[in-house]
């Protein structure tokens, strides 16, 4: 890998555009207003394609608040289309939006003599042309794009804090806002209007896709991974930083892998941005699908656990002489798979709860006071839900709920109940255990 | 100008071989995108065939290498079209697993598919551009699509697919209905439909993918969103609302063609968006049903009415109570809580409809106002007495919910209110005010 000073303003410029874009994003995605980013980045063509056959040049004020202007439109018109014409506002989208591409389109065409508006630039930029397009700043070459997009960044980071609180509010609860004086419709075409400009902005280097991009899915990453507004700003930022840095780095060296020399930046922070996404539904803490999916097997794993030491420990109290454990298949009994069960009694075995005795598992003391604990919770369960809620077939609802209070919470459950011997089947309640740290140990480590 | 009106005329008489093959395209591609896109707006994924049509230019890159590398040109065009319809399914398989396995909501999803999957296909296209072998100029033409050069075996391929969705959805429509509707009843019925849903969704993909060739993959959403979005200003009935979106993709497609062939210069794919919008705009303002000026002309219909109701009854309990006949302004400002500017409109209609008759400053009712004043009060008394002995609502409350309720009352409700309440008032009276202290 080569890297010049280009590559260093490449991924700056990229850089910028991306925590610009990152920052109103987050908001836009907690309003479920994401294809709105996608809806106001496709129709200001028509605004710089106007601006720009107005005042005949490609960098001007004009065109930048043209097509900012245009986009805050966008937002007016769908909300027009949604209220007044009663249609479903995803469908109001794709009406405006479409048309004003449209219309942008035939400007472009129209004036396709005078004009070198590439039609293709607007979607995936020129990313690899920024460093050509320098001025003096302070002495030094700088890209004109880093500047502007400086700029932008600075606006967007000055409007999310000086708004925090009302963006923050509106979000969540228009009414509560409205009641509150902040009036939710203003902050929604203000969002809009930061939106519209930073998307121009953005666009004519990084293209609009990668806007749409980084409007998006930044935010989503880090919606995954927090619930808190500020740590999930910061986070937006990080995830668009590294998917700019890592667009670029892997644009020019992916394609070295199959023989070519390089291939389009924008839409390899695109690709980065989806792979750091997929990472995060996957790998996410507390929300990720993995994590998820051991949390639920778990819990599972963890009541078929005590469901066990449960069954072995009646069936010592009913059947002291002999065992009789080999006639029952402990898979029906205990309605599990094949594959969870042997695993539960594997972990069992190997924190000494259980051990093998000929063909059949047995108690070690430890379990059996672990399984003393949850007999007893199940009984206790059943005199009260028998006592208090007069509720028929107690055992099944016993059986669910025996594996969810503590040892101190059955204790009180038990005083509260004027400490009964016997459950309502008739089956004696195995006493407290003698050392209750015992219990409770026992109960984190399962 | 005799140029023009030539040109009108051989393309209105589909003169040329060319516009012929461009118009009869699109206007297939019209009515299926219109078809398909009906059901689409009901189950509100409209937005969907935004994603989709992105997610395509992965896949057709893809292809493009693929044919490429085994030593074919690359720009064969079923090839490219599959490896779309591959990316594009993938593309929407994804956000519905985004959308109902993690907590990404489904515009996010919808927008993290779009972006990533259009972002990748750039980066390929960036590949293809510099590759030494084939050619790429024709890929970027599936972005913004090339209508006016479309060839006939391109036209033989749209209508192909539009025969398909069309067979499919006359086929299935009853299940189609069904599921927009009621999804859940749908599969208590015994219907799949997972596979009911996924066959739409793929017809999605075959109409959005056959589209981009002609329209360009941005514009192609348009087909299948604007047609039944306009469509459903005119209709309440499915049969009729996908018949109507398909009238209106056809004429659409129709036209825009028509004009960009006319007019030169003019990019055909987004002339026949903007006849899309035109439909949409026309549609929105003056639908036989849902359209902005008939909901306005209800509602001033029904406020007339409910206006000059409450006029006749407040001049009719005014007679009754006072036993003249002779009403003045002030007694019936005094009588409700309206304007004067109000009043005084009410008073003017009511005199041109001749149920009000005035001389010098007082008012009194015609005998055909007295009929229709009786009636208003007798609804109003009826469903006053029904709330006090069905409903347990006190007397003192009841004036203000019979006063809301008495426009809307039909014959057949009065008809039963007088049948549940004929012992004590016989239909020929006019029962007294259950609330007031005066007797009538």
């Amino acid at each position: 890998m080569i890297w010049t000073s280009f590559d260093t303003w490449i991924v700056v410029v990229a850089v910028l555009s991306a925590v610009a874009c990152a920052l109103p994003g987050c908001f836009l995605v907690l309003r479920r207003m994401s294809m709105m980013g996608d809806a106001i980045s496709h129709a200001i063509l028509p605004g710089l394609a106007i601006a720009f056959l107005w005042t005949n040049s490609r960098d001007s004020f004009t065109m930048f608040f043209g097509a900012a202007l245009v986009g805050v439109l966008t937002a007016v018109f769908v909300d027009w289309v949604n209220r007044f014409g009663g249609v479903d506002e995803g469908a109001s989208m794709g009406v405006v939006f479409t048309t004003l591409f449209a219309i942008g389109l035939i400007f472009i065409v129209r004036a396709a003599d005078s004009v070198d508006l590439d039609p293709g630039c607007v979607l995936y930029g020129a990313l690899e042309l920024v460093p050509l397009d320098t001025i003096d700043f302070q002495g030094g070459e700088v890209p004109r794009a880093a500047l502007k997009l400086s700029a932008v960044l600075v606006f967007n980071i000055l409007f999310v804090s000086l708004f925090f609180k009302e963006l923050v509010i509106s979000t969540f609860d228009p009414s509560l806002s409205d009641t509150q004086g902040i009036s939710s419709k203003l902050m929604n075409f203000m969002l809009m209007g930061v939106v519209a400009m930073t998307a121009v902005a953005a666009f004519e280097s990084v293209g609009s896709i990668l806007v749409i991009a980084m409007l998006i899915v930044p935010a989503a990453c880090a919606q995954l991974l927090t619930d808190r507004m500020s740590t999930l700003i910061l986070l937006s930022s990080v995830v668009a930083i590294l998917s700019a840095v890592l667009g670029h780095i892997s644009a020019i060296t992916l394609p070295k892998l199959v023989g070519f020399e390089d291939t389009n930046t924008a839409g390899m922070m695109a690709v980065m941005a989806g792979f750091i996404f997929t990472l995060t539904v996957l790998f996410a803490p507390r929300k990720g699908l993995l994590s998820r999916f051991r949390y639920r097997m778990e819990l599972s794993l963890k009541m078929v656990e005590e469901d066990i030491l449960g069954l072995l420990y009646r069936l010592e109290e009913t059947h002291t002489e002999e065992p009789v454990q080999d006639q029952i298949d402990l898979q029906q009994a205990l309605m599990t798979g094949a594959v969870t069960l042997k695993l539960a009694l594997s972990r069992l075995v190997r924190r000494g709860k259980i051990r093998p005795k000929d063909s059949h598992w047995e108690l070690t003391d430890e379990g059996r006071n672990r399984a003393k604990q949850l007999v007893r919770s199940h009984r206790i369960w059943e005199v009260y839900l028998s006592t208090h809620l007069q509720t028929p077939h107690i055992h099944t609802t016993a059986h669910r709920l025996e594996h969810t209070l503590s040892p101190s919470e059955i204790q009180k459950m038990e005083a509260e109940l004027d400490f009964p011997d016997k459950d309502p089947h008739g089956k004696p309640i195995p006493t407290r255990l003698a050392q209750p740290e015992e219990g409770s140990k026992n109960d984190t480590d399962s | 100008m005799n140029d023009f009106w030539e040109a009108l005329l051989r393309v209105l008489t589909l003169a040329d071989y060319n516009t012929r093959v461009v118009i009869l395209g699109t206007s297939a591609l019209g009515t299926a995108c219109g078809v398909i896109g009906s059901f689409m707006l009901l189950r509100k994924r409209s937005l969907m065939a935004d994603s989709v049509s992105h997610a395509t230019l992965p896949g057709i890159c893809l292809a493009f290498i693929v044919m490429v590398h085994f030593g074919g040109s690359g720009k064969w065009l079923p090839g490219l079209l599959l490896g779309g319809l591959i990316s594009g399914l993938i593309g929407m398989g994804l956000v519905l697993l985004l959308r109902s396995y993690t907590r990404v909501k489904e515009d996010a999803a919808l927008g993290i598919v779009l972006s990533c999957f259009f972002g990748l296909g750039v980066a390929l296209l960036g590949l293809i551009q510099k590759m030494s072998r084939g050619s790429a100029a024709g890929l970027e033409s599936f972005i913004y699509g090339k209508t006016a050069s479309m060839l006939s075996s391109d036209a033989m391929l749209i209508g192909a697919v539009a025969a398909v969705c069309l067979l499919v959805c006359g086929t299935l429509f009853k299940e189609f209905t069904l599921l927009c509707f009621d999804q859940d009843y749908a599969t208590s019925q015994g219907f799949p439909a997972a596979l009911l849903d996924v066959t739409l969704m793929s017809l999605v993909v075959l109409t959005t993918v056959i589209g981009l060739q002609a329209v360009g993959l941005i514009l192609v959403i348009a087909l299948l969103i604007i047609p039944p979005a306009a469509a459903r200003f005119w209709t309440h009935n499915l049969r009729n609302l996908t018949l109507i979106s398909a009238a209106v993709g056809a004429f659409g497609s129709a036209f825009g063609a028509a004009v960009s062939a006319v007019v030169p210069r003019l990019p055909a794919g987004a002339i026949i968006v903007v006849a899309y919008s035109s439909l949409f705009l026309l549609s929105m303002f003056f639908g036989k049903t849902n359209g902005i000026f008939i909901r306005l002309l209800r509602q001033r219909r029904l406020n007339n009415k409910v206006g000059s109701q409450n006029l006749l009854r407040a001049l009719h309990e005014i007679v009754e109570r006072s036993g003249r006949e002779q009403v003045t302004f002030d007694d019936l400002m005094a009588a409700r809580s309206w304007s004067t500017a109000y009043l005084r409109r009410l008073i003017q209609r009511e005199l041109r409809l001749g149920r009000l008759r005035t001389d010098d400053e007082s008012y009194s009712l015609t005998t055909g106002g007295h009929e229709e004043a009786r009636k208003i009060v007798r609804n109003h008394r009826l469903w006053e007495l029904y709330l006090i002995n069905y409903a347990d609502i006190a007397p003192s409350h009841v004036d203000r919910d019979a006063d809301r309720v008495e426009h809307i009352l039909n014959d057949q409700v009065v008809g039963e209110l007088e049948s549940l309440l004929a012992t004590e008032y016989p239909a020929s009276n006019c029962p007294r005010c259950p609330h007031s202290q005066v007797a009538s």
